[in-house]
């Protein structure tokens, strides 16, 4: 099979993007995938924009995502929305921090890790996936809040996923 | 049976474990994104690594290595290879007895720089052998690739990557056995190594000689790869281009130069002969272009537009259908901005209400010339900021003169600032001029390294410090004042009262950087700690603090 899955995170310089993108590619190796990941940085940590690009499948070549072909677009700032919007597929889908409703989470620096949890309920990755790939990125001493929020953002995940199931006929 | 291990790693880390593996002998360069974690993390490997005042004392440091017969990384970006390039031409021609690989991280798209050059120029025009990787595994293979190639004929070996190949992560299976340990050992050879016109002629030709041996080598090198197609479409195409060809267009034959100057050109005669139409497939400049037709290849280049910016699968597939209508325009981000609570912000809130004419420099400063600072007038390269002010000086009448403030960051100013102010000195204009150094304690812009006026190594630890405000007293400047930029009232009267004495004054902003005050002061105070285990004199650490201050 020659698919390949295509993300996009986005967001400002200072939110973890690059950090999700990390766990995100760790993840898909743990899992057996080949995988690509790609970002520009540089002036990022002065609160700009930063995208980060995340392609996985069995065989993956170009490591940028093509505009207009991401499946999913996690966009932690919500003033990014709108302008990251074109580079999602008509069928994508978008993950932002809406979908978290009300539930607040013990630490907003991990809110990027959270949306990362959202996005794991579409995701073929078995739960030791993302296990390693924690162990590969995290510090231990801020391993359980990022737990915690993933927990939360899977919940989230879930009604998400109901809901578009419930739309799209 | 060495084992194989996979890894997930960026090319710029595929490179570090690479030169590990290899047994570099010393990693030195100048920060510059997309390059600069490839020293952090040859140093975190355990590789012995060291940041230098520039790319030019760098390279010649790098050059010394290979002198001794030791195998030297030199890493930079892409204009850090213009400040190297005066030794890069002459290393050429004297060679070496180790190896000398340097890397050249260009921009293109500048995500993060003043231009987008393209370096392969460099190769061609110094006459020095470039390899292009096209992801993380080909880094890590290249990389020892680059080190034989230099062994072998003893010359220096440009490792050319772009931002998708640094900062691109893929998997990296590392089973390459080392390279056999060499001892270092010094031989003269005066007529090989001092170029002086006569050693210089017969070196020249040497250098082409290699030079040939080496394309000869390069027709038939596994770094070039070639890959089978249906007969219609053929494309020659190097680093990550290569990646978006293979995904744009899987039915075309492929010709993958890792190896690109010089050119195997038999090789890729033998392949436009095989296909039916010759796509060339290149970021930036059209230099494959231009050196196939020069051979007398028929070839087909892109549209013009595609000269500007990083190319993708979206505009390659543009590139082989000979599409030259409007591209889409891309999405517009959020620019960057001087971080909350930067100690940069009043200093550009107080150069804007002074009306100032601000010649500025490279760092996170130049961001002083976005809204709502817009508080900095021109800006070129690295250490520009002292010289073309001190043009303007010259040139404008004198009560606009009076306005121009030259602004440098402490890294940027020992990168090339010193020159400027011996010019200051030795041609002062009428009305003098104001030198504002912005230190701020580190190279923030990159990510928080050390340089010289830190005190500190590439590994934060203590060694000696060059002290800004000592060096231009003794280079001549009659005015020097160290000021804290956050007391807003007392850094504008200073100003103020510079500018109008019409005398040469620098005055050195201190504050430290807010990102990186917290582990300065870790680092500080971990090196307060080691130099009096018995609670002894304090001493040592007094002259490593930087709160010296003069009227
Ligand atoms: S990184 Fe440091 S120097 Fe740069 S804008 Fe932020 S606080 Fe200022």
């Amino acid at each position: 099979m020659e698919t390949v899955t295509n993300i996009v995170i986005a967001g400002l310089g200072g939110q973890g993007v690059i950090k999700a993108s990390d766990i995100l590619a760790q993840a898909a190796l743990a899992a057996g995938l080949d995988v690509k990941k790609s970002e520009i940085h540089g002036m990022s940590q002065r609160g700009g924009s930063v995208n980060s690009d995340v392609r996985f499948g069995a065989r993956v070549l170009s490591p940028m995502v093509p505009t207009g072909e991401a499946d999913f677009l996690v966009v932690v700032a919500p003033d990014q929305v709108e302008n990251n919007r074109p580079l999602l597929c008509p069928t994508g889908v978008l993950i932002e921090p809406r979908l978290l409703g009300e539930t607040s989470l013990a630490n907003p620096r991990t809110l990027n890790v959270a949306l990362l949890g959202v996005l794991s309920v579409w995701l073929p990755f078995p739960p030791e996936a993302w296990r390693a790939a924690f162990d590969a990125q995290l510090a231990p001493k801020i391993r359980v809040a990022n737990e915690a929020a993933f927990a939360v953002g899977i919940a989230a995940g879930a009604r998400e996923k109901l809901r578009l199931q419930s739309v799209t006929p | 049976m060495t084992k194989v291990k996979r890894q997930l790693l960026s090319g710029d880390e595929a490179i570090a474990l690479a030169a590990l593996r290899a047994g570099v002998t010393l990693g030195t360069g100048y920060p510059g994104t997309p390059s600069t974690e490839i020293l952090e993390t040859y140093a975190r490997l355990g590789g012995r690594a060291q940041w230098a005042p520039n790319e030019k004392v760098a390279l010649e440091v790098g050059a010394g290595v290979a002198f001794a017969r030791g195998r030297a990384l030199v890493t930079m970006k892409h204009v850090g290879l213009n400040v190297a390039a005066d030794v890069l031409f002459t290393v050429a021609y004297s060679g070496v007895s180790g190896a000398l690989v340097i890397v050249s991280a260009d921009d293109p798209g500048m995500s993060s720089s003043q231009n987008e050059q393209d370096n392969r120029r460099y190769a061609v025009a110094a006459g020095v052998p470039m390899v292009e990787p096209a992801d993380s595994q080909e880094a890590y293979d290249f990389t020892f690739a680059a080190l034989e190639m230099s062994e072998r004929w003893g010359v220096p070996v440009l490792l050319r990557l772009t931002t998708r190949v640094c900062h691109a992560k893929s998997i990296v299976a590392d089973g390459r056995a080392p390279l056999p340990a060499v001892a270092p050992r010094f031989e003269r050879n005066i007529p090989e190594r001092v170029m002086i016109p006569a050693h210089a002629r017969p070196a020249h030709r040497r250098l082409r000689q290699k030079l040939a041996e080496i394309a000869t080598w390069a027709e038939t090198a596994p770094l070039n790869r070639r890959t089978a197609g249906d007969g219609r479409l053929g494309i020659v195409t190097s680093g990550v281009a290569v990646m978006h060809a293979r995904e744009a267009a899987p039915q075309a034959a492929l010709l993958q130069l890792g190896v690109t100057h010089p050119l195997p050109l038999q090789l890729i005669r033998d392949f436009a002969a095989s296909v039916q139409e010759c796509v060339v497939l290149e970021e930036g400049d059209p230099y494959l272009e231009e050196a196939l037709r020069a051979a007398g290849i028929a070839v087909r280049g892109k549209p013009a537009g595609y000269r500007f910016g990083e190319l993708n699968v979206a505009r390659t597939r543009r590139i082989l259908a000979a599409d030259a209508s409007p591209e889409p325009a891309p999405a517009r981000g959020k620019p960057p901005q001087l971080c909350p609570g930067c100690p940069y912000r009043t200093v550009f809130t107080v150069l804007r209400r002074l009306e100032c004419i601000v010649s500025g420099d490279i760092g996170c400063y130049t961001l002083g010339a976005l809204p709502p600072f817009e508080a900095m007038d021109f800006q070129t390269c690295m250490g520009a900021s002292i010289g073309m002010g001190l043009g303007l000086r010259h040139t404008l009448p004198a009560d606009e003169a009076r306005r121009v403030v030259s602004v440098i960051g402490d890294s940027t100013f020992m990168h090339s600032g010193l020159t400027g102010v011996a010019e200051m000195v030795y041609n002062p204009p009428a009305t003098g001029h104001v030198l504002l150094i912005l230190d701020n304690g580190t190279t923030a812009m990159t990510g928080q390294q050390e340089h010289p006026a830190t005190g500190r190594t590439l590994n934060h630890e203590p060694t000696g410090r060059v002290a800004i405000e000592a060096v231009v007293r003794a280079m001549g400047v009659p005015q020097v004042d160290v000021v804290d930029p956050m007391k807003e009232a007392e850094f504008e009267a200073l100003l103020r009262e510079r500018l109008a004495s019409g005398r040469l004054a620098v005055i050195v902003a201190r504050r430290s950087c807010i990102l990186a005050a917290g582990a300065i002061r870790a680092y500080e105070k971990a090196a307060a700690a080691r130099s009096q285990p018995l609670g002894g004199c304090p001493a040592d650490a007094a002259t490593t603090t930087t709160g010296e201050t003069e009227g």
